[in-house]
């Protein structure tokens, strides 16, 4: 499988772990416009997201993030950094 | 259209907590007046979260430097220190804090907010890294998103997470600073800090810690969790505020590292913000001074958080895992809290509704906030109200239950 679509993957079942309920998401979903979720869970989401991928995602690197397709770039981008 | 817009959804989840009782953030009392009790709408009102942790707002020492400090160097500074000078009472305190602490290097900053605000942006800058536990206060979340640091959030209170991720960023450059606090204000539990010292020493970070609740609360002498925990050397920087146990305003920050004086050059919000008027100041220091003549206020604090602690918990209540002056009662959902926090003010009881997302774990909380002023008088009368209004809602069991179902009709 493609890096994108690992990482895209462990996104979904992070959101999903957080929620706890399945969910409709495509690249260009709003991650607190459209799933509704919160600061505090934006966070823990990420917290979840971070141990799946054995990588840190700062915070201060989700200020930019709005959509699933930004924050695939976003790690993909930490990967690059971490080589 | 306007450009409050961006605010209805706030606005309709205002407007619809506001509609089941009162209004829990413009809630406005008619006078105070002791540390413990006031009136509210013509009636008293037994005051039970007001962090007022060793009740000397009212201490007539603590009054009479306030008052003779104002007669003789005025109502304010006007400017902020860089502008307007310090002050005699500025370096006094500053050195008083120091001695205290026993640390080389103090700075005080106007309120604790801005302590965290100050120094978090400008200790660790770009490149750097802030390791932060994930139930921070908000002052420490808007200090490491003022600077330009890497932020890290670990899971709460667990040294475990926090070494995990400190591993994970093990080979970048820059310096790793963790960040946590001695009581956690909104559960009231303490930090693992013995723990933490471990992994901060074994991974070469700083640690700071923010003693914002723990001042004056806890340790032999009343400096806080790194001197209970009997790990103060660890400590790179203590972080705290004058506003809880010392009863009145404003922030510091100590440290031993040479060269700290830097940041009175450096730190935009201790710079750029007016510095705290000389009465202000005086009570401070006079309330630093009978928290060390006074060492039984912190006996009578222990004795009264363990009083409504267990008084709550004999209730079948949910409430945090230490006995600390901050006891916060988890209820089943929004709607029970404000519905028992709204009975409670109209029997004459002030605590703090808390609801996500400033609290952990999406819970619901009626947070108390005890003190060395509170009588056991006060504190029973304030189970009894609890009882009774959670009988009447269904949250606190009828007396005749067992324990089983009990804890069941909480978890429900």
């Amino acid at each position: 499988m493609a890096q994108s679509a690992v990482i895209r993957r462990n996104i979904v079942e992070s959101l999903e772990a957080t929620v706890k309920r399945p969910l409709e998401i495509a690249g260009n979903t709003k991650i607190a416009a459209d799933l509704g979720l919160d600061s505090l869970a934006i966070m823990d989401f990420i917290m979840e997201l971070e141990d799946r991928l054995d990588l840190s995602i700062p915070l201060n690197r989700i200020a930019e993030v709005e959509t699933i397709d930004d924050l695939v770039r976003t790690i993909e981008e930490l990967k690059e950094d971490a080589k | 259209m306007t450009i409050l817009a961006k605010f209805s959804p706030l606005r309709d989840t205002y407007v619809s907590l506001k509609g089941q009782g009162y209004d829990p953030f413009q809630l406005s009392f008619d006078t105070i007046t002791s540390p413990t009790e006031g009136t509210l709408n013509g009636r008293p009102v037994l005051l039970l979260g007001t962090n007022n942790y060793l009740g000397l707002t009212y201490d007539p020492a603590c009054i009479d430097k306030a008052v003779e400090a104002v007669k003789t160097r005025g109502t304010g500074t006007t400017g902020s220190r860089i502008a307007n000078g310090t002050y005699e009472g500025h370096a006094a305190l500053e050195a008083s804090l120091a001695r205290f602490y026993g640390r080389k290097h103090a700075m005080v900053f106007t309120t604790g907010y801005q302590a965290n605000l100050g120094v978090l942006s400008t200790l660790a800058g770009k490149g750097d890294h802030l390791i932060i536990d994930a139930d921070s206060h908000a002052s420490i979340y808007d200090g490491v998103k003022l600077g330009n640091a890497a932020v890290h959030r670990f899971r709460h209170n667990d040294p475990e997470d926090l070494y995990k991720r400190l591993r994970r960023i093990e080979g970048e450059p820059g310096d790793k600073l963790i960040v946590i606090e001695g009581i956690y204000s909104m559960m009231g539990d303490c930090a693992p800090l013995r723990e933490i010292a471990a992994v901060k020493r074994e991974t070469g970070a700083y640690l700071l810690v923010d003693e914002a609740h723990s001042l004056g609360v806890l340790g032999a002498r009343g400096r806080g969790l790194a001197e209970a925990a009997g790990v103060e050397a660890d400590v790179d920087f203590i972080v705290g505020t004058f506003s809880k146990s010392l009863g009145s305003v404003g922030g510091f920050c100590l440290a031993d590292l040479d060269g700290f004086d830097i940041l009175r050059v450096a730190c935009r919000p201790y710079m750029f913000t007016a510095s705290l008027p000389p009465s202000v100041v005086a009570s401070t220091l006079e309330a630093l001074n009978q928290l060390e003549l006074q060492p039984e206020l912190r006996l009578r604090l222990r004795a009264n958080a363990q009083q409504l602690y267990s008084g709550l918990e004999s209730l079948g209540l949910e409430l945090g895992p230490h006995v600390n002056p901050i006891i916060s009662i988890t209820m089943p959902n929004p709607e029970a809290a404000i519905a028992f926090w709204s009975r409670l003010l109209e029997a004459g009881i002030y605590l703090n509704l808390s609801l996500p997302p400033a609290t952990p774990n999406g819970r619901s909380l009626l947070r108390s906030s005890i003190s060395a002023a509170h009588t056991p008088a006060q504190i029973d009368r304030a189970i009894a109200t609890i009882a009774a209004i959670g009988r009447d809602l269904g949250v606190v069991p009828s007396a005749d239950m067992s324990e089983t179902r009990l804890r069941r009709s909480v978890a429900e």
